[in-house]
Formats: C-alpha cells, sequence, structure tokens
C-alpha cells in the first residue's frame, strides 16, 4: 500500500518545518549555546505553579465547559479591557483554547472556504501559512522590511488586496523580528479592513513584551487593532500566557471575538478538544489575578538583555535594528554572501552555537538570523564572543 | 519606583560599571556617578555574597530576638534601637509592628556567645523590657536566593 498516497493531498503539499531540520542537526551536538529557543528562560512563577498545584489536591480534574471556566473568561475580559480598551463579554465573545496556536487553527477553518485568501506579514511565525493551507485557504504573504524595521506598511496591505481577500493576520511584536507597528501604520491598516470588509486576526501573544522610554525599562505604549474605530466587530483577538507569564507548557490561549465568530470556532473547539485543561486554566486565573509583578520583572530583565545583545551587536557591526518587542534580534547577515541557513549552520558546525536561519519564517527572512536572547546573560557573552569571532572570519 | 540600577545590583552586586552600562543601554561615566551618589547618599549601604551557611562551612549560630522597649518621649525607639544595631555582632535591626518592638538578628561562634550578648549586654540596657530570643535551625531561603538550588529544567535547544 502506498501510505504516501494515502495523506491528503492539501497537506502533502505543505513542506516539512525548516525549523524542524535545524532542530535535529542542534540535537546531535553536545554543549550547544542555543540562541534558538522560542520560550522564555524562566520557569512560571511559583505563585502560578502553586495555584496548578492547589487546582489538583483540591481533586479539580474534570472538564470545563467548552468555553473554559467563567472565572477564567471574566478575568480575560477585565485583562484584555484593561491592556487593549476592548471589552469582550465572558458569556459568548471569550474561547479559551490550547494555547494561540489552536486559536489560530480554528480562526482560519472557522472562516476560510476553498480558496479565500489570507494576507499575513512575513517574517512571521512558522504556522501561519500552513494553517491557512490546511484550511484550504490561500496564503498571500507581504514582505516586510528591515528599512521598516519590519512594520507592516499599509500601501503594502492594500497592493495585495483582492476580491478573494477575506483575512488579514498580523502579529506585533513579531516573532521572530521583534518589531512592533506604528500606530499610523495601524490606522492606515484598520481603514483598509474597513473599506474592504475584512477579518483582522490579531496575534497579540507579545503584547506585554514591549520596550520603551529608558531604553526599554519602561514598557512602550502598544495598540491593538481591535480598539481602532469600526475594528471590534471584525477582529479576533488572539492572546495566550505563554510568553508573558512565562507559561509556554501550560498551553493556554484564547481567542476574543464577535458572538457569532466565537461560536463558529467553539464548534471545532468542542468537538476537537473539548475544553482546555482544567489545571492550566486554574493557574491562568491566578496568573491574571496576581502575576502583574513577575510579569513586569521578566520584561525588565529582557529589556536588559536586548540592550546587551544591542551593544554586542554593534560591536561586532553586523547590522541590527533596535526591536521594539518579543525577545528576539533579527541581525542582517547578508553581507557574508551566504544564505541565512548556510550561516546558521557553519555558526553552529564551528562556533557551536544555534541562531534560527531567518528562512525558516518564510522566504522574506532569507539574509537574516532570528537570535532570542531569553537565554541567561553569560551564555549570551559567550555567544556573542563566538559570533564576533565567526563574522571576523567570513570578513 | 526603585532605580534600575539599584534593581540590578540588589539581583547581582559583582555586575561592573561596564556591565551595567550594556544592560541598562546608558553611558558608563554616568552609571558610574550615580552609583557613587547612592553610596555617598546612603541609598546602598553596601555590598556583600549571600551565603547558605551550611554549604560554606559556618559552624556559628544565628538568633531572632524579640526585644520589648520603653519608648521615650522624643524620638519614641530610635535612641535605643540604634543604640543595640551598634553591636557588632547585630547583623540586622528593625523595628516592628505587632506584639514585640525590635527584631534584632545576632549571630555567634557558639551558643553560648550568643546567649551571654542576650544577658549580658542586650537584657541590662535600661529600657529593654523583656526579650525572646530563637534559634535559627536551617537557612531555605535567604535574601532573595534559594538554599536548595534546582536544577535547571531541560528547554528545547530550537523551538519555533
Amino acid at each position: 500500500m502506498n501510505l504516501e498516497n494515502c495523506v491528503a493531498e492539501h497537506l502533502r503539499a505543505i513542506p516539512r518545518s525548516g525549523i524542524r531540520d535545524f532542530f535535529e542537526l542542534v540535537q546531535g551536538r553536545d554543549d550547544v549555546i542555543s540562541l534558538g529557543v522560542g520560550e522564555p528562560d524562566y520557569s512560571t512563577p511559583w505563585h502560578i505553579r502553586e495555584a496548578a498545584i492547589y487546582s489538583l489536591e483540591k481533586g479539580e480534574t474534570s472538564y470545563t465547559s467548552n468555553f473554559g471556566l467563567m472565572t477564567l473568561r471574566q478575568e480575560i475580559s477585565d485583562y484584555v479591557d484593561d491592556k487593549f480598551a476592548v471589552r469582550y463579554s465572558p458569556d459568548d465573545e471569550i474561547l479559551v483554547t490550547v494555547g494561540v496556536s489552536e486559536a489560530l487553527d480554528l480562526a482560519f477553518r472557522a472562516l476560510l472556504n476553498p480558496g479565500d485568501e489570507v494576507i499575513f506579514h512575513q517574517p512571521c511565525y512558522v504556522s501561519y501559512h500552513p494553517g491557512i493551507v490546511m484550511a484550504r485557504g490561500v496564503g498571500i504573504a507581504i514582505e516586510t522590511k528591515a528599512e521598516d524595521k519590519f512594520a507592516l506598511m499599509a500601501k503594502d496591505v492594500e497592493k495585495h488586496i483582492t476580491d478573494k481577500t477575506k483575512i488579514l493576520v498580523m502579529n506585533f511584536p513579531t516573532n521572530p523580528t521583534g518589531a512592533v507597528e506604528p500606530v499610523e501604520e495601524l490606522e492606515k491598516i484598520a481603514a483598509l479592513a474597513v473599506k474592504h470588509d475584512l477579518i483582522v486576526i490579531s496575534d497579540e501573544i507579545y503584547s506585554e513584551l514591549t520596550y520603551g522610554e529608558d531604553e526599554g525599562m519602561k514598557p512602550a505604549d502598544h495598540v491593538c487593532i481591535a480598539s481602532l474605530p469600526g475594528m471590534q466587530e471584525r477582529t479576533i483577538l488572539l492572546h495566550g500566557f505563554s510568553k508573558a507569564f512565562a507559561m509556554t507548557g501550560f498551553r493556554l490561549g484564547y481567542a476574543c471575538a464577535p458572538p457569532i465568530l466565537t461560536e463558529a470556532m467553539m464548534k471545532i473547539h468542542q468537538y476537537a478538544m473539548l475544553c482546555a485543561p482544567i489545571t492550566s486554566q486554574a493557574a491562568a486565573v491566578e496568573a491574571l489575578q496576581n502575576g502583574a509583578g513577575p510579569v513586569e520583572e521578566m520584561r525588565q530583565s529582557y529589556a536588559t538583555r536586548r540592550n546587551l545583545m544591542l551593544k554586542r551587536f554593534e560591536q561586532i557591526g553586523v547590522p541590527c535594528f533596535s526591536p521594539g518587542g518579543a525577545f528576539y534580534m533579527f541581525p542582517d547577515v547578508r553581507e557574508f554572501g551566504l544564505t541565512s541557513s548556510e550561516f546558521a549552520f557553519r555558526f553552529l558546525e564551528e562556533e557551536n552555537v544555534a541562531a534560527v536561519p531567518g528562512s525558516a519564517f518564510g522566504e522574506a527572512g532569507e539574509g537574516f538570523v532570528r537570535c532570542c536572547y531569553a537565554t541567561a546573560k553569560d551564555q549570551l557573552e559567550v555567544a556573542m564572543q563566538r559570533m564576533g569571532d565567526f563574522v571576523e572570519r567570513l570578513r | 519606583m526603585t532605580d534600575p540600577i539599584i534593581k540590578q545590583l540588589q539581583r547581582n552586586s559583582k555586575l561592573s560599571t561596564t556591565d551595567l552600562a550594556d544592560l541598562l543601554g546608558r553611558d558608563e561615566k554616568e552609571i558610574a556617578e550615580q552609583i557613587a551618589t547612592f553610596e555617598k547618599d546612603g541609598a546602598i549601604l553596601g555590598y556583600h555574597a549571600v551565603v547558605d551557611p551550611e554549604r560554606a562551612g559556618d559552624m556559628g549560630v544565628t538568633a531572632l530576638i524579640e526585644v520589648k522597649l520603653t519608648p521615650e518621649r522624643g524620638g519614641g525607639f530610635d535612641r535605643l534601637a540604634q543604640r543595640i544595631a551598634k553591636f557588632d555582632s547585630v547583623s540586622s535591626c528593625y523595628l516592628m509592628s505587632g506584639g514585640y518592638d525590635l527584631a534584632v538578628v545576632v549571630s555567634g561562634e557558639t551558643l553560648r556567645e550568643v546567649a551571654s550578648f542576650v544577658s549580658e549586654k542586650l537584657s541590662t540596657i535600661e529600657g529593654v523590657v523583656s526579650t525572646a530570643t530563637h534559634f535559627q535551625l536551617k537557612v531555605y531561603k535567604q535574601s532573595g536566593f534559594l538554599a536548595q538550588t534546582e536544577s535547571e529544567p531541560t528547554r528545547l535547544a530550537v523551538a519555533p
């Protein structure tokens, strides 16, 4: 039996993730210093872990509502209102999911008919394009550029809108670039969405991690597109606990959207997932009630490491724009005449430091590498020392 | 809000002015001047290593002493508290709310040494009404650092 042929055609069309190849290469080596992670270097703050343990002690081990615990949805409603100035009803506008990844998949599957076009900016998180294809949509990538600090330009969005365009996906601050979106562009993009009747999926997973005044020691103002005029009715706001609260393994996220869209996503969620794990939900309640302090502590610590990385890139003469959010640097390695894959593979081979090739985040990432600075300071120092040696040899 | 320089030094006082300049994205000279000001003004009182006595081979004893005082007109507890704090064997001294007035942390080489400090020095000061001495048995956390460090959980070396 030819099992290859048994795999659904649209799935076969999706190439293997570039990051997986790289991962396997790194796995085979010892003592690698990794700038390749995509998660905080903190364990979840103890008060949150403790709340999860307490929930287990009490015997809270059952299913919850498909939508998620009502207490959690109420907390989410308040939190989102406080952070983004948009109010969603805990009754029918909030769906608790297994990470933002699930929420994103639900949003695509709930909205797309075969052939519908989805605009997204690239370089971007690895699952956007495959997620669109798996929902039988057509992904239209817009390249964001280093000279625009990897922000999404409204004029580029406009150029790519056709009568088949249904969704625009945005993620600021962005993985892998650390880019933030200027409010002027966001306003223009919102106007385009209204004009062309588009749904916007806004992935806010890094929104707490922004670096504003005092060299990032203060957070920057972050505007969510849902809060702009005419946008809440056409926005699916996705957020979760992984990054700001250092809860990646809890796998918990949520979608906020108008009732009809929430109901549509819930339909898939109830049959495919039933509900998010109750222990994670209990932990998330604690995170939202008492987590602001630890989140800010972690944010400030990322800010200091970001400053350190910027300084080191400047010292070794590798151009790198100052990222306004997330915990990634996206240096430009085009001058060395290598593809980003070649650069990353040789850097690993010769210096035992893992940084992810920008091309793993789409063609638009070619010529760049993603360096995650959510790693201990002394490890960063060694990694950057080695990067300096490496580029010196390449020159 | 606590100054970012102080915050960094509270976590790790070994950071050099160069380190601080890199981490905070500021000028090194400016950092050095600021630290000098903090030291001069007494915002930064000093620097020390945080030690787990068990592992450091410190055989000494430490006690927390609850002290009740008779407050004085014009100054309250200050004069007596400062007098007690000046003893070298007193490592910390705080005015407390609640059932007693001063919490005094005292260290010595032996139990006898601490005991004699309490009975001969502390209790005999005029104005000290009573003392209650609690000896420290084991350190679990000291100045923000856990004594038993857990092994680092492993993370995937590469993740999206």
